[in-house]
């Protein structure tokens, strides 16, 4: 029954291309977009325009269908997948390039949690996003993150917790910035099921991000506007 | 010989079941972070009382504090080693506090996700976390578990490695599964499609339902979608009392026990046999709930505006077995493997 059509990625325009590209991020399809990353090298693109206009444009339409309740975590995951083959090809050649980077963030599980698969998505959005990502992995104590912190060197800090038990400890590990007088270094982020945005007001985050793409759009916002006050004052 | 639970389901309408965990623990004086399961061992008073306090508040049925206690989770406390130990006392006590009651009082062992993704998507493959939920379920009989709780689960794939584990413990069996994202389980898994799933289980549970996730509205809504889908086994609603709040140092569930008190009716509106609560649903809500079940009239089937209107609104506008429905968002189309 199924007329299925073979599309040969090397036989489209660039325009087609790139569209066809956004689809198999949406469908999971990681060899063909290992495949197109590197077909679009050969006619010349820049890493960081395979980036931003193919990869990060396609992981946009994914992150906005989470958002909305079309895709779910099944289906997210298969297209972080995807985009990871991709940014495998291009990280080293970004890097060679000296494309402009969007920003750095630092994120884990906080102690005591073991649920990593919010945080991995965030994790795994943010590259998509063209982020730099310092993954802590999950259980991490007030020290840990400050460790990190400071070897790092990170725009943002992204704490997760996902259990009623767990979800305090991201205070401590703020009043442990605060007390350090750190604070003000970092855009906090935090998000994990069971927490609000007035949790994350209540507790002295920047925000609470309800799911891996509102904290894109949510650090692409505060990031920039970071640097405009830089730039300002 | 039949189960203490599918006796009581034989001669009541409805039953009562525990509130929260966690909540109470650290109104305890757990600190955020630690493992409530070593209390087991380390603090058998405060479970102890943790049971008494949902007893005493007229449960007829409380969870077991071991929702963590299995081997993947037990490992972030380097106690992955006393699986069956700490199940086994947290089941003890709870038969302790049971037989004490002078009335029947169900021992449900609660038995939580296991954190890990499966496979083919993650790393857990079904052997292994049959294996586990194995482990902690042999734990909760040799304790004089009545039931094995299975709860919070979001993937199917888990909910049958669990159900799994209970036919080789050879346990009665009730398992809830969290609907926390628009309606859904984090996996994408609607409340039409888990009757379906529940209904091909070769185990199958006691009763099945719905367990924390988004609030009370939510939860009722998911009872709805489970009775519209045609369920036969008894349903289970465990809502949380309202959302959390970060109020002095502690968190705060805004709901009141008027509102549970109001939920609990409705949820047997919905269709639901075993109703409790979830996160922040302390003694005193339940007191109201069960005041509440026991004194007023059961109503028709409400609507989702009689919800809204009665406990609040929901978190997203659909939650996805309206497939009619000009609201139901569509996945943009495969055009790669577009069939003609």
């Amino acid at each position: 029954m199924s007329d299925e059509e073979e599309i040969i990625l090397s036989d489209l325009s660039d325009d087609e291309l790139v569209e066809q590209m956004m689809d198999d991020l949406y469908d999971g399809m990681r060899e063909e977009i290992e495949e197109a990353v590197g077909i679009l090298l050969e006619r010349g693109w820049t890493p960081y325009d395979i980036l931003t206009k193919a990869l990060v444009a396609g992981m946009t339409i994914v992150g906005h269908d989470f958002r909305d309740g079309i895709l779910f975590v099944p289906e997210v995951l298969l297209a972080a997948n995807a985009m990871k083959g991709g940014m495998a090809i291009l990280k080293p050649l970004l890097v060679e390039t000296g494309a402009p980077r969007m920003g750095k963030m630092v994120i884990g599980t906080v102690k005591g949690d073991i649920h990593d698969i919010g945080k991995n998505l965030v994790a795994m959005m943010m590259e998509g996003a063209g982020f730099e990502v310092v993954d802590m992995g999950i259980n991490n104590p007030v020290e840990a993150y400050l460790e990190t912190l400071e070897s790092e060197q990170p725009d943002i800090l992204g704490m997760s917790a996902l259990l009623t038990t767990t979800m305090p400890y991201m205070k401590v590990v703020i009043d442990a910035l605060n007390a350090k007088g750190m604070r003000d270094d970092y855009i906090v982020l935090v998000g994990g099921a069971p927490l609000n945005e007035e949790f994350g007001r209540a507790i002295g985050a920047d925000a609470y991000c309800r799911d891996a793409a509102v904290a894109v759009e949510t650090a692409k916002t505060l990031v920039a506007r970071k640097h405009n006050q830089m730039s300002a004052g | 010989m039949t189960d203490a639970l599918t006796k009581m389901l034989a001669t009541r309408d409805w039953l009562l079941a525990d509130g929260a965990t966690g909540t109470n623990l650290f109104n305890m004086g757990l600190q955020s972070g630690d493992a409530p399961e070593l209390w087991n061992a380390d603090a058998p008073d405060k479970i102890r009382a943790l049971y008494r306090g949902a007893v005493d508040a007229g449960s007829d049925l409380f969870l077991t504090n071991t929702f963590g206690g299995n081997a993947s989770r037990l490992t972030l406390h380097d106690a992955q080693s006393r699986v069956q130990d700490l199940n086994r006392l947290g089941a003890e006590l709870g038969r302790e506090v049971a037989d004490a009651s002078g009335r029947q009082v169900i021992v449900a062992g609660s038995m939580g996700p296991t954190g890990e993704i499966m496979a083919p998507l993650g790393s857990l493959t079904h052997d292994l976390a049959v294996e586990m939920f194995h482990e902690q379920a042999e734990g909760l009989k040799a304790g004089g578990a009545d039931v094995l709780w299975v709860e919070t689960i979001s993937a199917p794939e888990e909910y049958k490695a669990a159900a799994e584990a209970a036919k080789l413990a050879d346990m009665p069996w009730c398992g809830t599964m969290s609907f926390d994202t628009a309606g859904r389980t984090m996996m994408g898994l609607t409340s039409a499609a888990m009757v379906q799933m529940v209904g091909k289980l070769a185990h199958q549970p006691l009763a099945f339902g719905a367990n924390c996730g988004v609030g009370a509205s939510d939860l009722l809504r998911t009872a709805l979608g489970f009775t519209e889908a045609g369920a036969t086994l008894p349903i289970i609603a465990k809502g949380n009392a309202g959302i959390p709040k970060y109020v002095d140092g502690h968190i705060h569930y805004d709901g009141t026990p008027d509102l549970m008190a109001d939920y609990a009716v409705l949820a047997r509106d919905c269709g639901a046999r075993i109703i409790g609560g979830c996160c922040g649903t302390m003694p005193e809500h339940l007191r109201a709930m069960r005041a509440a079940l026991e004194t007023r009239a059961a109503g028709p089937r409400p609507d989702l505006d009689t919800i809204k209107s009665r406990i609040g609104g929901f978190s997203s506008e659909v939650d996805g077995t309206e497939a009619d429905s000009p609201d139901t968002p569509a996945r943009r189309g495969n055009r790669r493997r577009r069939e003609v």
